[in-house]
Order: C-alpha cells, then structure tokens, then sequence
C-alpha cells in the first residue's frame, strides 16, 4: 500500500520531469504563435486535445507549462531551503534568543501567504514568473526552518552529539557532521511537499494573472483563458487542471512515501 | 496569575508580529528602484509632475519618517486612500467585507460538515472500503486547484444542469434567495478544498481516542464505537481542529480571494486584484495590510481558543 503509493508518485513525477525536458527541445506546434483559423477546435487529429481560443494547440502548451512548473517549483523550493533550513538549524543548536528571534520572525512571515506577498510585489515590480517565484519562496522559508529546527533539537538531545561534544567538536563541526546528514531526509520530504504547493500557488497565482503573463502558456494562465470559453468549449477547461492535480498529486505522494521509506518513526499515524 | 501571565505573553506577540508585518509591508512597497510616483505615473512623466506628486504623497520625507506616518495612520484606523480616485481603503473595504466574510463562514462550516464525519469514518474504518475510499478522496482533493474546482463545479451545476448562477453576486438584504443561490458554488469549492486538508487530521485525531484507556472502557461496557466517540472523542478531536483551522486561517483566506476571482463576487479578494491590475499602490498595501492583521488576530484568539476547550492548559504551565 504504502508502497504504492511511493511508486505512482515518482511515475507522475518522472511523467512531469519528462514532459518539460521534452518541451524545451520539441512540442508538436507552436506554443504561442495565433492561428486565427483554427480557434477551439476539439480534441482530434492532429491537434491530440484540440486548440484554445487563440487557435493554439493545447497539447503544446501543456507540455511547455509544464517547463514553467518545474522551473518555478525549483527555484523557488531551492531559494526557500537554502534560506530556511540554516535559519532552523542556527535556531535549533544555538537556543535561547536566538531562538526566539528566528522563531517569532518565521512566524510574521507565515503570517503572510504567498499570495499577499505576490500581490504585493507584483504591484510593485508588475507581475512576472520572478516575482511568483520569489513570493512561493520567501512564503515557505518558515516551514523549511521549522522542520530543520525540530530535527535539529532531536538530534542535538541524542548521545553521540553529547559525545562529539565532550571530545571537543565545533558547533560548525557538529552541524555539518552530525546534524545536516541526520535531518537531510526530513528537508527532502518537506521539498517534496514543499514542491506540490509550490505547483499549486503558482498556478494560482497565474489564473489570477499576478505571474506568468500571456503569451507564455502555464496551466495557470491556460484556465484563466479556457474560463472564458466554458459555455462553448468546456473541455478546455479539464486539461490544464487534471495537469495541475496529477502533478501536485505526484509531490505529495512522492514526500509521503518518502518520509515512510526513509523513517518508519516518522510516520504519522497508521 | 499562570492565565495572566499568559494572555500578556500572547498579547505581546501579537503586537511584535504586527510590527514587523506592517514594516515588511512598507518596505517591499517602498523597495521601488524608483519609487512610488514614478509607478503611478509611469515611466514617461515629467519631472515636475513627479514632484508634485511626491510632496503630496509625503515622499520627500525619509523612508523612517514615512513609515512612522502610516503606523499612526493605522493605528487611528486610517489605512490610506487610493491614489486613483482619492477614496479612504476602509471605505472601499467596508462594503466588500460582508462577501468575504460570508463565503469564509459558509466555507469554514462546510468543511467542517464534510471533514468531521469523513474523518471519524475513516478512523472507525481505516482497515476497510470506507476508510481507504476516504484518505484516497482526501489525497486527490489536496492536489485540486481551488479555482479549477470551482471551475468545475461551474461547468456542471450552471453550465449543464442550469442549477445555479455560474458567477456574480445579490446582496442578504436585496433578495435572501438570489443570495443565497449565488454563494452555493462558491462556499462549497472553498468547503471542499479545505476538508480534503481537514480530513487527514480529524482522522488522525479520532484514531489516537481509539487507543485511549477512557475508549476501551466505554466500548467494554457496552457503548458502540460510534456512541464512544461521540460522547469522549469529539471534545479531543476538537482541539486538534482548532490547531489545524489555526494553522488553516490564511490558507481559507487566500482560498476565498482565489474563489471570489472564480465566480466574480465583489469581496475583498476582487478589489486587490483589480487594485495590482490597475497599480493602485496604495490600496494594495492597505488592504495587505488589514488581511494581515486579521489573520494574525485570528491565530491569537485560536490560541486563547485552546484555554476554553482544553480544562488542562488552564492550570498546567501551557503544554502545548
């Protein structure tokens, strides 16, 4: 079961990884390009699941939205870690005030959804893939530096810290020794998490139109466009969002499995 | 004096958290390579006209100055006013608060009506049908979009059945029926994208009653295990809820802005997004700012929240 479970996770992954490595090379017609003849046609030949209103084939535009998913997801998951996790393990060992600090900072900050701050900067800076990128980013730092934070206390209690201690270990040496190979699992599962809802704020932040603009297709964007044509073209509607589901239902398949494969104790209840 | 003492500790929390809020608010707004007349003027004005604009909007002052100006703003209630038409945000939040606020209720209720009692079947059934089919349900509905549920929900209950309307809104007071048609779709995708979250930890909740001492004993004489859970684990499960709606309360608000933008209600979600559509600066940052301090005054009375619910934290020195 919970096998299973792991393995259609990383398939739906790989399906998604494949998709946009695919698309950087080749898509079966121009994702962008107006062909005003041929406007919500149906699904068929050779356009697979038809084309939009702008006469663009679907198929095409799904395979480079996905491009825009991963690239987004990436940057955005990685920005977050690499903030996130050292403030949670400076956190953890550190105690105290500074403790505090952090902690009281990562909740401000969680106090502000990515959606705010994306409307915030793209306010500011006008709505782009950067700034959805650096809103997902700087949103989910707090959860990145809580799970470093627990796994780092857990691990500072345990046995052989006390003994690298005693021997005369460096903080920095305990950290990088002992620390960050203990809680590596516990960061791969949260970016994994982390990963599908980094899918899901992105795509809605561009059905809201505060990221990726048009012309540039994501799924996001497509359903904004495919909305429009619900009463004349309902199935335009359906292949974005079943992209959208499966992806994010991948991640969070993947992490789960993960956190059961890697750590039978951090299951979360039978 | 443990209650005091903490009520005082969360007070000061709160006050800290919407001090740094509102001056990360302030900052990314002000961390303009220009500045703000030059957004709302773009790129081609004139000097004098930016200028102009700058004395008035109180820009030649120093960025600590300003921001002391628009705390005291905020503090006295004054959260700004558009530059475009010169109205106060309260004014133009005030109307547009009830929508939100309906469709946060009927959202949070329904989840509630949809998670609660799949979660307790789950837990009761999780070696059989039911309680697979269920966490199942749950895992898909975690990966839904929200607007694409709603989207969907559109295409089925207005576009082919002609259920209900597809967007738009009618004031309680203009006509309760047309309102109340109008609110259906939306509460229920944002219901049904917040209990397929709920569900996994009422299940979870509900499961760690059934290794309780207090559950075996009331099965033991004779209770079914429905009756036993209802009777001792509801009050149990409550508090695990409260965490999660805690937890969820930004996550329900960001779904009902996503909502609004659906089914084109005139809550708060519609007027921010056609503030960034139009760049009215201002009002983003003062409508950012009142969600902000809503979501965080919601986490504090969630926390206060667990001193009714749970007898223990009352006199313990707040496990949590």
């Amino acid at each position: 079961m919970k096998r299973a479970q792991l393995l259609t996770g990383l398939v739906l992954v790989a399906l998604v990884v494949l998709t946009a490595v695919v698309a950087v090379f080749w898509t079966p017609f121009d994702p962008i390009r107006v062909v005003p003849g041929q406007r919500l046609l149906g699904p068929g030949w050779p356009h697979v699941l038809g084309t939009d209103g702008f006469g663009i084939d679907i198929a095409s535009r799904l395979m480079v939205g996905a491009r825009t998913v991963l690239l987004v997801g990436i940057i955005s998951v990685g920005l977050s870690a690499v903030v996130g996790v050292p403030l949670g393990l400076l956190a953890g060992q550190a105690g105290g005030w500074v403790d505090e600090v952090v902690m009281r900072l990562a909740d401000i900050v969680y106090a502000f959804p990515a959606l705010l701050l994306a409307i915030l900067l793209a306010s500011v800076f006008g709505a782009s893939t950067l700034t959805a990128m650096a809103a997902i980013g700087v949103a989910t730092i707090p959860a990145f530096a809580r799970v470093a934070r627990a796994g780092t206390l857990e691990v500072m209690a345990s046995d052989f810290v006390l003994a690298a201690r005693a021997s005369g270990t460096s903080r920095w040496g305990i950290a990088r020794r002992h620390v960050l190979p203990n809680i590596a699992p516990l960061i791969g599962v949260q970016a994994s998490v982390g990963f599908a809802m980094a899918i899901l704020a992105e795509a809605a932040l561009s059905y809201l139109g505060l990221a990726t603009p048009r012309p540039n297709p994501t799924w996001g964007n497509m359903l904004r466009d495919a909305q429009q044509f619900l009463f004349v073209a309902p199935l335009q509607a359906l292949w974005p969002g079943l992209a959208i589901a499966l992806a994010v239902l991948g991640f969070n398949l993947l992490g789960d499995g993960l956190r059961d494969y890697l750590d039978p104790r951090l299951r979360e209840v039978p | 004096m443990q209650l005091a003492l903490r009520l005082a500790r969360r007070a000061g929390v709160f006050l800290v958290s919407l001090l740094g809020a509102s001056l990360l608010i302030f900052l990314v707004t002000n961390a303009l390579p220009g500045d703000v007349a030059q957004v709302l003027l773009g790129t081609d004005a004139t000097p004098e006209a930016l200028a102009e604009l700058r004395a008035q909007l109180g820009l030649d002052q120093p960025l600590a100055v300003r921001y002391l100006q628009w705390l005291g703003g905020l503090i006295v209630g004054d959260f700004g006013s558009s530059h475009l038409n010169g109205q106060p945000v309260l004014g133009l939040l005030a109307p547009r608060l009830a929508v939100t606020l309906w469709l946060v209720l009927f959202g949070v209720l329904g989840s509630l009506l949809i998670a609660v009692p799949a979660g307790m079947v789950a837990a009761l059934k999780r070696r059989s049908w039911p309680g697979f089919t269920i966490s199942a349900a749950a895992q898909v509905g975690m990966a839904i979009p929200v607007f694409w549920g709603g989207i969907m929900l559109v295409l089925v209950f207005a576009v082919w059945l002609h259920w209900l309307p597809a967007n738009g809104y009618v004031p309680l007071l203009r006509d309760p029926a047309q309102w109340a048609s109008h609110l259906v779709l939306p509460a229920l995708t944002l219901a049904g994208v917040q209990a397929a979250v709920l569900i996994r930890y009422v299940r979870s909740a509900f499961l760690e009653v059934l290794n309780e001492d207090y559950y075996r004993t009331a099965r033991a004489i004779g209770w079914t295990p429905m009756r036993a859970l209802l009777r001792h684990g509801m009050r149990n499960a409550a508090i695990s809820l409260v965490t999660v709606l805690g937890l969820q309360v930004s996550s329900v608000l960001v779904g009902a802005i996503v909502v609004e933008s659906v089914f084109t209600l005139p809550g708060l979600g519609t007027l921010l997004i056609t503030a960034v559509g139009q760049r009215d600066l201002l009002v983003v940052q003062g409508t950012v700012m009142f969600l902000v301090l809503a979501v965080l005054l919601i986490s504090a009375l969630v926390d206060l929240s667990y001193l009714l619910i749970d007898p223990r934290q009352r006199t313990a020195g707040g496990a949590r």
